[in-house]
């Protein structure tokens, strides 16, 4: 597909480099001439200097010809001037990225006038991440799925654990509930596992359960479950807003600690049963002040990955028993993961994995067998998706051990008519059903469920 | 620095080397030359050999390469194409002396077209026919070639390569994909050859004859398969060949932009409009200026025109020894020399865009001394040049001179006249072929001792790469492992 993404910050620059790794054709436009040429040298992109609202730039990158254009500028406004631009010049898709919450009903309402494919929001997507993370506070990560009935869940292998060596297919007799282990990450390598793969201290599972199972699986897996009752929210970024309103709603107590004045006042205004810090939240007389060992959860939001690496660092230390951290740079997050640092949300990451999961349903012809859902886990070493089963799928009714896979890949659930199963060999899916695979094939793109199938 | 990536990609080259012998077999074989064939089959199977084991030797290598190593393929692929490329004329006995071989076959492959052969109808078709395709092969590009046709990978960085090849200052794709843009490039270079031989043909030339005067010509080449280069050709072919000439000098993003129906911005271009200028006006100035020295303006002007677009496209094709003509229209040749075609033909010399460049960087200089508080950037067709670009094109000027400083001192080692060495470095530095003097149209490069033919191979590969790519190999910096 012909693509256009304007903007080329974090986000847009991680956008490219999916998409034209997929083997889109990838049009960057930017008004910074020297992050272009950097895009320009180290992907397979074409580059386009100049104001991407304007349609003398839009037309130069040959709006007319793209089959999406995507807005992911740092400013809302530009997006949506962007993207209506790009319409009026022919181009038949546009995505936008709007940060601000101010813009949400007026993004309902003028839907028709914008035109608007889709529009994301990394900030919000973050939080309700974190927000999810929070509800289940022993499990690395959530993925959900089939409209939140699944999920794919990250439960870490402690030291002493129960599962430290024991072999798959007697994880039945300690879970007690249907699950299937669809990956285990060990030491910066993914294993799609067998019966017989044995569990080692420190290794990562991530296991399909139905959502219904989810707090009976933490319990029997013997991840001891506190409800989370006290957050503290270090860096009060507009992640926090989103979040602070979550979590004040489902009755968890928020201590929000910012450095900026305007931006606590704000936090203040919105927010009246919250606690609002107005300090430096990286120094440590700060923290200790505030008691940051009897918190139950704690999450760093400032604007520095850096920052808010140390930060949770000292809060596991001191013994925190959560810790999210927000990472805007996701390069090294193998080395976090390494040094123990627990959960990590990234809304860039998010953002691009939300609009990867748009391009991937639009380049399949027939939108009913398109992808529903992606999540990446482990640094996009292993894909989840989402897809519906059509009329035109390969195999339908046919007992899963008669279909033919292709390497490393894993149907983890079959959603029949809102009843998800765990599929077993002789489980069936049917036409309409909603199939959740996994892949761990690096650079293998599917985009639609006949792709899964070895002939 | 990723070698293995490098051992690699030279091991394709040699086997795509393999594959273009190949139509030269066919030639060799219809002609029935044993003598030729059997020496071409022997450089396929050196080529194929030692390719294949490049390629399995570095099988495992890691994809990703950078700018460091897109140059040094760049350099070492046209060495290395030219070193195996120079065999069949030596196994054949044809051209004995392997310098004398590798001469010709690097002014094949760069497209210049000096010659150190005195009798070439003498030679077997197949080797002329190889010769001729040599011309084919590096005007677009071998490496862009195989950009075109070999995945490579997720990475960019293989715009480097493209760069590196490719001439002018500022090289850009097309479309997002450098394969497409690759591949878009070599459709037009071959779709414009095409049209070219059937235009020859029509002309009533034979088939081969055709076929090697199309790749010389598309190339910007220039070697020729008679004695008298196009001399001896009706009047109706030599101006096909005007007319080709001057099509393949235009730079082939323009094509494309005809291609896709922007005919507004091709007309727009500044560097054509320069580029035709420069052309007629050079034309008209010989054509009074030779007057006197043909029957009537008709005979003057088809001469001149033909001289002229040969010479300032780098061809060097003739039908005339433009060596007789008066002073004022040889030093109008030397100066076209200079210039050169479009940026991103597949002619040689400064490039009209660097002149432009020049030229226009020169004048908002001198605003700027006279005015020192005015702001004079500089723009061509409305889009403002970074300095870097104008600082790119100082560097490359200061260092075409002292390349030709250098050269024409070495050359003068052998006592021949100066204007014969200036020009012949020239000639060669800028890929066109024959000069004036002792190298001019009538006679070739087989007056030079074995150091300044090196010295000249030097200075075509320099001319073709455009000087930096080739430069980096003599740095210990592009050699090391890391950094």
């Amino acid at each position: 597909m012909n693509i256009i993404i304007v903007g080329d910050g974090k986000v847009g620059a991680a956008l490219a480099a999916q998409l034209s790794g997929e083997g889109h054709d990838v049009t960057i436009i930017d008004s910074n001439s020297h992050v272009l040429r950097e895009s320009a040298e180290a992907l397979d992109v074409m580059v386009v200097a100049g104001n991407g609202a304007t349609m003398a730039t839009l037309q130069e990158a040959r709006v007319d010809q793209a089959d999406l254009l995507i807005a992911a500028t740092s400013r809302d406004e530009l997006n949506l001037l962007t993207c209506l631009t790009a319409k009026k010049l022919g181009c038949a898709n546009t995505i936008a990225r709007i940060r601000n919450p101010e813009y949400t009903d007026q993004l309902i309402a003028m839907r028709e006038e914008l035109g608007l494919s889709l529009t994301v929001n990394p900030e919000q997507a973050a939080a309700i991440e974190a927000y999810q993370l929070l509800q289940f506070p022993s499990v690395l990560k959530r993925e959900s799925f089939a409209k939140g009935r699944v999920e794919i869940v990250a439960v870490p292998v402690h030291e002493g654990s129960k599962l430290a060596g024991i072999p798959l297919h007697k994880l039945y007799e300690i879970a007690r509930v249907k699950v299937l282990v669809c990956a285990v990450e060990r030491q910066g390598e993914v294993h799609i596992p067998g019966g017989s793969f044995q569990l080692q201290t420190g290794d990562t599972l991530f296991v399909t359960a139905a959502l219904q199972d989810l707090a009976q699986l933490v319990r029997n897996l013997g991840l001891v479950e506190q409800k989370v009752k006290n957050l503290l929210i270090i860096g009060g970024s507009r992640i926090a807003f989103y979040l602070t309103q979550r979590c004040l709603d489902s009755g968890i107590h928020v201590q929000i600690i910012e450095r900026d004045h305007e931006r606590c006042m704000r936090l203040a205004e919105t927010f009246p049963k919250a606690t609002v810090i107005e300090a430096d939240g990286s120094r440590q007389e700060v923290l200790d002040a505030q008691g940051l060992p009897y918190f139950d959860a704690v999450i760093t939001l400032t604007g520095m990955d850096e920052e808010n690496v140390v930060l949770s660092m000292f809060a596991q230390h001191v013994g925190v028993g959560k810790v999210i951290t927000k990472i805007n740079r996701v390069e090294y997050s193998e080395l976090f993961r390494k040094v123990g640092l627990g959960s990590i949300i990234s809304p860039k990451a998010l953002c691009c994995s939300n609009i990867v999961r748009y391009v991937r349903a639009m380049s399949t012809a027939s939108g009913s067998a398109g992808v529903l859902a992606l999540h990446t886990i482990v640094d996009g070493k292993v894909e989840a998706l989402e897809f519906r089963a059509g009329s035109d799928t390969r195999h339908c009714d046919q007992p899963l051990r008669e279909v033919p896979l292709k390497d490393g890949i894993l149907i983890s659930c079959i959603t029949h008519r809102g009843e998800t199963m765990i599929p077993k060999g002789d489980t069936r899916f049917h036409p309409g059903d909603t199939i959740v695979v996994v892949t761990a094939g690096g650079g293998r793109i599917l985009s639609q469920l006949n792709d899964i199938f070895a002939d | 620095m990723n070698r293995k990536i490098i051992g690699r990609m030279l091991g394709f080259l040699l086997l795509l080397e393999c594959v273009f012998l190949f139509p030269s077999v066919v030639v060799s074989a219809l002609h029935q030359e044993q003598n030729a064939l059997a020496a071409i089959l022997a450089t396929m199977v050196i080529a194929a050999v030692s390719g294949g084991a490049l390629c399995f030797i570095f099988r495992r290598a890691d994809r990703h390469f950078y700018a460091r190593e897109g140059f040094l393929i760049t350099a070492l692929g046209w060495v290395v194409l030219s070193a195996v490329g120079a065999l069949p004329f030596v196994f054949s006995g044809e051209i004995p002396h392997y310098v004398d071989a590798l001469f010709e076959v690097i002014s094949g492959f760069t497209t210049t077209g000096a010659s150190i052969l005195t009798e070439v109808e003498s030679m077997s078709k197949g080797l002329l026919f190889w010769r001729s395709f040599t011309h084919w092969l590096g005007g677009m590009g071998i490496l862009v070639f195989l950009l075109a046709i070999v995945p490579m990978g997720k990475g960019g960085y293989s715009v480097h390569i493209l760069r590196a090849e490719s001439p002018g200052p500022s090289v850009g794709k097309l479309v997002p994909k450098l394969r497409q843009t690759a591949a878009i490039l070599y459709g037009i270079y071959v779709a414009l050859t095409v049209l070219d031989v059937l235009f020859l043909l029509a002309g009533g030339m034979p088939l081969f004859d055709a076929l090697c005067t199309a790749f010389g010509t598309a190339g910007t080449g220039g070697f020729g398969v008679k004695n008298d280069s196009m001399a001896g050709y009706s009047p109706y072919l030599q101006n096909v060949c005007t007319v080709f000439m001057a099509l393949f000098g235009v730079n082939f993003s323009l094509y494309f932009l005809l291609l896709i129906g922007q005919f507004r911005q091709f007309f727009r271009s500044e560097e054509l409009g320069v580029y035709v200028l420069i052309m007629l006006s050079a034309i008209a100035i010989i054509t009074v200026n030779t007057m006197a020295q043909y029957p009537g303006f008709r005979d003057a002007f088809h001469h001149a025109a033909f001289t002229v677009s040969s010479i300032m496209t780098t061809t060097g094709f003739s039908t005339v020894d433009f060596n007789l003509w008066p002073q004022l229209s040889r030093s109008i040749l030397v100066v076209l020399m200079v210039l050169g075609a479009c940026a991103g033909s597949t002619g040689g010399g400064i490039k009209t865009a660097r002149l432009i460049l020049l030229f226009k960087s020169l004048r908002s200089q001198i605003r700027q001394m006279l005015r020192p508080r005015s702001v004079n950037p500089v723009q061509v067709e409305g889009h403002t040049i970074p300095d870097e670009t104008i600082r790119g094109v100082d560097t490359y000027m200061s260092a075409y001179l002292t390349i030709v400083i250098f050269s024409v001192l070495i050359l003068a080692l052998d006592g021949l006249p100066m204007e014969t060495n200036l020009t012949g470095v020239l000639a060669c530095l800028n890929n066109i072929g024959p000069g004036l003097g002792m190298v001019g149209p009538a006679s070739n490069y087989s007056v030079f001792s074995d150091l300044a033919k090196v010295v000249l191979m030097l200075d075509m590969l320099f001319g073709r790469l455009e000087i930096f790519p080739l430069l980096i190999l003599f740095s210990p910096t592009a050699w090391k492992k890391a950094g």
